[in-house]
């Protein structure tokens, strides 16, 4: 027994050996820090899921230039410690010659000193504008800024004649980057804010904050949160029979958002990447076959549909893998090449970086979504 | 929108979010007038009660009703389990360590929920519409009428079960004290268990009837769990008014705070009354000095 279980352990050696013979060189190591678990899982799976679907394509096609992909994922749990200890695995103990994410503003901070000490290319996956304000030379992003969010949403309500308007934005990192550029930009748009509330992220009622805004004379309801937050907003909007148009942000695009607000969600405007609308969209528009593709693939292996965060690792990965066609397989040929991307159409909108900007999208990276009939519809 | 309606308004909100709060600190008191100890496992009652009847109704496409019952069952089972596992083995525990082990539990559930059931929010829908109602300006809906009927008829359920019937005197009796509860012939153990399964099944309804407003996921037991547990701090740790008027008090303060005041306070609000209660009348502000009680 004991014999023939050593004998089954060598032929096990022996075949892993000649199998990685026969894949040519070693792999390209790329790492993945997100958020899988803890409160930002919800960018943190589908982030994880996407990336690793590319490289398993990847490596069924044949890699880059015939070396294989390896990805290496950490989770952060959303906790710039732990991104910070998995920043220093990746780059001493698996060399990694890029990383993709953190997936939140916080772990992007926390790690990018690190990064560009050590000189590894890191794309965040994260929207706060400090990641690539001022442009540090090894960091890039490819969620869309709030500033081009916010643009979107004034551009919108000036068309419409409307220029007071309340705010009610979610108490952590992503609400109070929302409403310090719902504040900044309403100030130079000439808008006024009649009031600006808050809620906690945990929060189960938000009927209060509406009740208020309900006596004011706001013509417009601007919510700043992630799910679940603003599907109580929303629900609680319905509840006070507040007729006001309500505007919620990018944070909440995608299916999981109508289907917890319910009727409630029917007529609420947001900003969103093209991905929720993709076969709504022109034939002409340079995104529209990977948007398709990356859907069809998505949800054929994980059973949902993929959204707009599963987006920011993809727009991520194809960059790195582009990088690496042009230029190679290092760090330093990997970042030249990032910097030198020139309208690469992605899921999140059509990056185009350069020295003075590792952002690479602009405020047509947004479209204009309403929800109908328990729908996304692009707004024209 | 004058001044009265708005008043109107938060007052009607605050009752609501206050009539949960008292039914969850229900809980916290029937466990801890049996054994002396605080069930911080009791906002995971709530989180199994709503995130089982979404399991059994959608991934079971059972109809409501027998939805619910079964979602109530179950959890009520795990009630059973937890005493059985984690507090009878540890009879002669003192009650801190009693205390600890039911945090642990908590923290159990709600992973063992996770991995269940995933990290994302579900919404149940509401028993009967989600049309809002107009009383003298405000609005409320439908669902909040549930948890005004439900609550009161677990109150006057409770009120008649602990001083009409047998079993109630009895689990009173062990309340007083435990030691003189068994010389009369009452079993202890089977009060301290009967305990658990009541508390576990009110909690459970909780998160159901309120999970068509609030939705649930794994981790929504938590903030629940501790406003529940002001609740019953100001309530005096009764299973009477006292934990009601402490619910419907926290929940008007906090609705009120957050309308005239700022939301940002709102769980700041609670807090602080937590800690007054406990610095000033720890004996919770409706319930005479007991003396008895060392």
């Amino acid at each position: 027994m004991f014999r023939s279980g050593w004998r089954i352990f060598f032929v096990l050696v022996i075949t892993m050996f000649m199998a990685g013979s026969v894949i040519a060189a070693d792999p390209i190591k790329i790492g993945a820090l997100l958020s899988v678990s803890g409160p930002a899982a919800f960018l943190g799976e589908p982030e994880r899921n996407t990336a690793q679907m590319l490289v398993n394509e990847i490596n069924k096609a044949g890699g880059i230039k015939g070396r294989q992909l390896e990805l290496i994922v950490i989770d952060t749990q959303g906790d710039a410690t732990k991104a910070v200890q998995g920043v220093n695995k990746l780059i001493k103990d698996d060399k990694v010659v890029a990383i993709i994410g953190p997936s939140t503003t916080g772990d992007s901070m926390a790690v990018i000193p690190i990064v560009e000490k050590a000189e590894i290319p890191l794309i965040s996956c994260a929207a706060g504008i400090k990641i690539t304000d001022p442009v540090k030379k090894w960091i890039f992003k490819t969620a869309q800024n709030d500033v081009l969010a916010v643009a979107r949403i004034f551009e919108y309500l000036k068309k419409q004649k409307i220029n007071k308007i309340s705010i009610l934005t979610v108490s952590d990192g992503f609400g109070s980057s929302g409403r310090e550029q719902l504040v900044l930009q309403s100030k130079e748009a000439g808008f006024q804010i009649i009031s600006d509330e808050t809620y906690g992220p945990k929060d189960t009622d938000m009927t209060a904050q509406l009740t208020k805004i309900r006596g004011g004379e706001a013509q417009a309801i601007i919510c700043w949160g992630t799910n679940p937050g603003p599907a109580i907003v929303a629900r609680n909007v319905k509840q006070l029979g507040i007729k006001l148009p309500l505007f919620m942000s990018h944070g909440v695009s995608s299916k999981k958002f109508i289907e917890l607000a319910g009727d409630a969600a029917e007529g609420i405007i947001l900003p969103s990447g093209r991905v929720i609308v993709a076969n709504q969209i022109s034939n002409k528009e340079l995104q529209k076959k990977k948007l398709l593709s990356y859907i069809n693939n998505y949800s054929k292996l994980y059973n949902v549909e993929g959204d707009h965060f599963g987006g920011h690792a993809w727009d991520a990965m194809m960059l790195i893998k582009g990088a690496i066609e042009r230029g190679g397989g290092n760090p330093a040929a990997i970042r030249d090449q990032l910097e030198k991307t020139k309208k690469f159409a992605g899921i999140g909108g059509t990056f185009s970086y350069s020295p003075q900007d590792h952002a690479g999208l602009t405020k047509d990276a947004f479209v204009l979504v309403q929800v109908k009939n328990q729908a996304w519809t692009l707004v024209k | 929108m004058d001044n009265s309606s708005q008043l109107a308004q938060y007052i009607l909100s605050g009752l609501s979010n206050g009539a949960i709060y008292a039914l969850i600190g229900f809980g916290f008191a029937i466990i801890h007038n049996a054994t002396g100890i605080i069930n911080f496992a009791q906002g995971e009652f709530v989180m199994l009660g709503g995130m089982l009847t979404i399991f059994f109704l959608v991934f079971l496409q059972l109809p409501i009703v027998p939805a619910i019952a079964l979602a109530i069952t179950l959890a009520t089972v795990v009630g059973i389990a937890f005493e059985r596992l984690a507090i009878r083995p540890l009879k002669n525990a003192k009650p801190l360590s009693l205390i600890i082990i039911t945090i642990g539990a908590s923290i159990f559930l709600r992973g063992a929920a996770m991995l269940i059931w995933g990290k994302d929010t579900h919404a149940l829908p509401a028993f009967s519409g989600n049309d809002p109602l107009y009383i003298a300006g405000a609005t409320i809906l439908p669902q909040h009428l549930w948890i005004f009927g439900i609550s009161i008829l677990i109150i006057i359920l409770n009120k008649a079960f602990f001083n009409f019937t047998i079993t109630g005197k009895a689990m009173r009796a062990c309340a007083y004290n435990s030691y003189a509860a068994s010389l009369v012939g009452i079993d202890v153990k089977i009060m301290v268990l009967l305990s658990f399964v009541i508390s576990s099944a009110i909690g459970s309804m909780a998160g159901i009837i309120i999970a068509p407003l609030t939705m649930t996921s794994y981790d929504v037991g938590i903030m629940l769990g501790l406003k529940g547990f002001i609740a019953v701090i100001i309530g005096g740790m009764s299973s009477g008014l006292g934990t009601v008027m402490g619910g419907l008090l926290l929940g008007l303060l906090e609705s009120l705070g957050a309308g005239y005041i700022s939301a940002s306070y709102k769980d700041a609000i609670a807090f602080i009354i937590l800690l007054l209660i406990l610095f000033v009348r720890p004996e919770g502000l409706f319930k005479k000095k007991e003396t008895q009680r060392v």
